[in-house]
């Protein structure tokens, strides 16, 4: 009987060794982590994107759940989300940009060519906030509590799929918080 | 002159200007920081081409994080204080050796547990029962 248990382990192992493989094929390296969840916004202080003499600062992400979306115009990626984003916005929920490293003339236009759902635009011109924020790649979307504090972070194009499974469900939590 | 010294003599040309580019990108002001620089940036890593160090990478962020790492050195800050404040924002998946901490566990201890089991295992199967024989 004995034997017979130790001649088990090695196959044991090897079934261990099976199941942490198998769950590897399925791990996308690309999607890391953020360590901002659960931390407040960094303080910044940007211009704001088509506006003279205004800043940009957390404070104005206060008191409503809001997303907060890392994009550029020179970012493919971010025109596929484009539409689902300007979907969002009119359907009430209030989203905040992050201009990340782009020429603000270019982004005007952009969003001349594409359509703004947003309610206002922070330009981050030389990408430190970016760097505070932990961004990656644009597009990248921040979920915000009513206090300011990062909930989420999805990192890619935003579409029905990732609102409806990652966002909504979340958004429903934070806005039953005060 | 052959053909060879000269391609010869035109590499190391090549290779001396890229230095002297270098450092004129990222001056700074000892040897001793131009070292903890370099060193810094090979233990760190590119986020966008994920198995590339800052060094290497030619990626529009990797550049933002060696100026930053420039920036830190030049204000004199030790390694700790530099890994601090990029794994604050980035994680440790930023580092190419992780830290020793309870989820990275396995990853550092794991090795050793094996080979001391197949050991143990090997003395149980094989040697044990030749000595029963």
């Amino acid at each position: 009987m004995k034997a017979v248990y130790w001649r088990l382990i090695p196959l044991l192992i090897f079934g261990l060794l099976v199941f942490f493989l198998w769950r590897g094929l399925s791990l996308d390296p690309k999607s890391l982590p953020s360590v901002q969840i659960g931390k407040p916004l960094p303080e910044f202080e940007l211009s704001i994107l088509g506006k003279k003499n205004v800043q940009f600062t957390p404070s104005a992400l206060r008191g409503q759940v809001t997303l907060l979306n890392v994009w550029a115009s020179w970012c493919a990626a971010c025109t596929d989300e484009q539409v689902f984003l300007l979907q969002l916005a009119r359907e009430g929920m209030p989203i905040y940009g992050l201009n990340y490293k782009d020429n603000p003339d270019n982004a005007l236009q952009w969003l001349v060519e594409w359509g703004n759902p947003y309610q206002l635009i922070g330009s981050d011109i030389d990408g430190k906030v970016a760097i505070d924020l932990g961004v990656y790649g644009a597009p990248e979307t921040f979920l915000l509590d009513k206090s300011g504090v990062i909930r989420y972070r999805h990192a890619g194009v935003i579409d029905a799929a990732v609102w409806a499974d990652e966002f909504l469900p979340r958004i429903k939590k934070l806005e039953q918080l005060t | 002159m052959s053909l060879c010294f000269r391609i010869v003599i035109f590499l190391w040309l090549c290779s001396v200007s890229m230095f002297a580019m270098s450092n004129s990108l990222y001056p700074l002001e000892t040897p001793k920081q131009e070292a903890q620089f370099s060193h810094l940036l090979r233990e760190l890593r590119c986020l966008v081409c994920q198995n590339q160090d800052l060094v290497d990478s030619n990626a529009e962020l990797a550049k933002d994080l060696r100026a930053e790492v420039y920036h830190l050195v030049q204000e004199g800050k030790t390694d700790s204080e530099i890994t601090q404040y990029l794994t604050a924002r980035y994680g440790d998946f930023i580092l190419f050796k992780p830290p020793v901490k309870a989820i990275t566990a396995v990853l550092w201890f794991g090795p050793a547990t094996f080979l001391l089991l197949g050991f143990f295992i090997f003395w149980h199967t094989c040697l044990k029962r030749t000595r029963d024989e």
